[in-house]
């Protein structure tokens, strides 16, 4: 190893506890990191995601087991806690889902300045929070 | 130094992460297409939607055909964004590793499910 190598500092500031909370971030940030923050939890949530496919479409029976998972619950997992894991992946895909079209827009329009940098941001996050609140609304029958 | 980056480039075998990159795009493109599909035909459907209504759509060879291309895709799509993540935050190789390989199994197992899913129907 070349003796530059060896003092090149190194900076580990991204503790979780005592770095992360101190930072600042702008719109744009918030939509990448929660880019990053909602494909993981879907990934996570991968299996559960396949087995809501799975008994929705398999056969009648399966359906109404799907469907009573949410109202009344699966074992001993109470129905309005599925309702709400379902509610996060609602949020995680819609925020995946626009913030990855805004990745796309900005690849194909070349729209790279600082300005439309923030201002898409703040769109994706208001739509992807406003639309999360609408269905969730909905998820849990208030309309 | 010599310059060893553009024309003048070691050429070492790696991608440069221009193919996950591009990846990335087609994936998502497809995944996002296969979104606006499924769900432009549960809005159009007229009436409360049951089990006939939703399985219905899965159920024509063209939506085979497409799901399955979009399992593919999200296979491809999430081990490039989650191999991202460990390489970004998971320094010491072998969690790094561990990681790694639960990801390979983790998507695997749940790809080849879905695959059943969609063959039974």
């Amino acid at each position: 190893m070349t003796e530059l190598a060896k003092k090149r500092p190194e900076f580990r500031n991204i503790n979780a506890l005592s770095d992360l909370p101190t930072y600042r971030l702008p719109p744009a940030g918030w939509v990448s990191i929660l880019h990053r923050i909602s494909g993981l939890l879907m990934f996570l949530l991968m299996p559960f995601i396949i087995w809501m496919f799975d008994n929705s479409i398999s056969s009648e029976f399966s359906y109404a087991k799907f469907a009573a998972a949410f109202n009344v619950g699966l074992g001993f997992v109470p129905g309005w806690f599925m309702k709400l894991v379902a509610l996060a992946l609602i949020w995680a895909y819609l925020h995946h889902f626009i913030a990855g079209l805004r990745h796309l827009y900005m690849d194909v329009c070349h729209a790279v300045s600082k300005e439309f940098g923030k201002s898409s941001a703040i769109v994706t996050l208001a739509l992807s929070i406003g639309l999360t609140v609408v269905l969730g609304a909905k998820l849990f029958g208030l309309y | 130094m010599s310059v060893n980056y553009g024309s003048k480039r070691t050429v070492v075998g790696a991608g440069y992460g221009f193919r996950d990159w591009l990846a990335q795009r087609v994936t998502g493109s497809l995944m996002a297409l296969f979104t606006v599909v499924v769900l432009a035909q549960v809005i159009l459907t007229s009436g409360p939607i049951g089990y006939e209504q939703w399985a219905g759509i899965f159920a024509s060879q063209p939506m085979k055909f497409l799901t399955f291309a979009v399992i593919v895709a999200l296979l491809w799509h999430v081990w490039v964004g989650v191999r991202d993540i460990w390489m970004d935050y998971i320094k010491p190789v072998g969690v790094r590793l561990v990681l790694h390989v639960f990801s390979i199994v983790w998507l695997t197992g749940c790809a080849g499910w879905a695959v059943q899913v969609l063959w039974r129907l």
